[in-house]
């Protein structure tokens, strides 16, 4: 018999309309941020974003992208409220986490030699980016990779319950104080004066429209890496249904605002190196497999109390500091040479955890 | 006693894996997926009706137990 999906299984489960519409209504709202002022194609990207936020506390010194990113302290907080209020929230970790900090460096390292996340790729396939075909080959090669060692049983261990609901509330304090930190400007938080992070969309919309993606992302599981990986390993569609109503959302509103522009060349914060697009998303989607979930649901777990998305969110912010105070991170002009060392050491790295980290 | 699949605290998908492989190795009967986080559960549960299994929940103290029966004619 198949071992995939059967008849029997409700369509509602197969395509899910709470998955797909948070996937679209990310997708409208990612291309409603650009048209209020963020960069091109860039109405959300965790990784960017997160860079940004490393940048503003002055962890790099690239000063073109310093910016207390308001929609990723947006996101943090509606993934919390909406946590808080499905009696979901709980605080565990002890799966591996210095483990998952290090692929979370390399997986936001692979994101800033691409130039964008999951999110943002099919953001900019939404946008008529023909670059991220490339990125988007590579991460369902890296998924697939990623599959093939979950076959053989590898994992990075259990998570167990702890002992306090504590880890929960670190997240959303941090938010907080993010948020009063952005309105209250301190002179040793760095705002870009120029460059892509300089121009964005006003900050109570930045805020509201993270605040509801990340409402939106608790409740709907949204997950860019697992919709490929659900897909691959069971035939489900289920999670693969939002990565679809994120690029038709975002598809949608761009022709609406003449934003579409379908090309290789000249793609706003992008570049067309095609083998480090495609290797550096297989790196992005090779450790997000081993994470359990992309940057956008490392967030959302995060702000839930998962002391493991925890770490791993600090291992991207490390990861961001690391690409721009090493030369490693991607510019308009292409890929520099600390990208092409750091994706092939990133690769070994995840491959050998994969094969290390297996149980049986 | 039905098989009982331990899956508590592992991140996704791996109670999906461990359970995908308890059913497909089941012909008939019963086995047990204890599960400790609501996603974990969601995801068990449809991957279980996905095989026209039947599916009986019980939660106790935040974890959830997961008895799912196939059937012959559900191979």
């Amino acid at each position: 018999m198949s071992n995939t999906w059967q008849i029997s299984a409700d369509w509602k489960e197969k395509f899910p309309p709470v998955v797909i519409t948070a996937g679209f209504i990310l997708g409208v709202v990612g291309g409603i941020l650009v048209k209020l002022g963020n960069p091109p194609n860039m109405g959300f990207c965790m990784a960017c974003f997160e860079r940004d936020i490393a940048g503003a506390l002055g962890f790099h010194r690239a000063e073109a992208v310093q910016y207390l990113r308001p929609e990723i302290l947006g996101i943090i907080l509606g993934a919390a409220i909406s946590t808080f209020f499905g009696k979901e929230s709980f605080a565990r970790s002890g799966s591996s986490p210095a483990v998952r900090f290090i692929i979370g460096m390399f997986v936001m390292i692979g994101s800033l030699v691409f130039l964008g996340c999951p999110t943002r790729m099919v953001l900019r396939l939404g946008g008529g980016d023909g670059n991220a075909l490339f990125g988007l080959g590579g991460f369902i090669t890296g998924i697939g990779t990623g599959t093939m060692f979950l076959h053989k049983g590898t994992s990075l261990g259990r998570s167990y319950k702890e002992k306090f609901n504590i880890t929960s509330l670190i997240m959303p304090l941090l938010a907080i104080g993010g948020v009063i930190l952005i309105f209250m400007r301190p002179p040793f938080i760095f705002f870009s004066e120029k460059g892509p992070e300089s121009v964005h969309a006003p900050i109570p919309f930045s805020l509201g429209a993270g605040m509801l993606v990340g409402i939106l992302g608790q409740r709907s599981r949204l997950c860019f890496a697992g919709g490929i990986r659900d897909m691959i390993l069971f035939r489900s569609p289920h999670l693969l249904s939002g990565l679809v109503g994120t690029f038709a959302g975002v598809f949608v509103i761009n022709l609406i605002f003449g934003f579409f522009k379908p090309g290789f060349t000249g793609q706003p914060a992008a570049h067309n190196n095609q083998l480090w697009n495609f290797l550096s998303m297989a790196l992005v989607g090779l450790g997000s497999v081993f994470l359990g979930g992309c940057p956008f649901r490392q967030l959302v777990l995060a702000a839930q109390g998962n002391g493991d998305s925890i770490i791993t969110v600090m291992g991207m912010i490390t990861g961001a500091a690391f690409s721009h105070n090493f030369m490693i991170a991607s510019s308009l002009k292409g890929v520099q040479l600390g990208g092409i060392v750091s994706v092939v050491l990133g690769l070994i790295v995840c491959l050998s955890i994969g094969l290390k980290a297996r149980e049986r | 006693m039905a098989k009982v699949v331990d899956a508590r605290g592992l991140s996704c998908p791996g109670p999906v894996i461990k359970a995908k492989s308890a059913i497909e190795a089941l012909t008939s009967g019963e086995i047990v997926v204890l599960v400790d986080e609501e996603v974990a559960k969601e995801n068990v549960w449809r991957l279980a009706r996905s095989y026209g299994c039947m599916v009986d929940l019980v939660e106790e103290d935040g974890e959830f137990r997961l008895t799912i029966t196939k059937s012959d004619e559900q191979k």
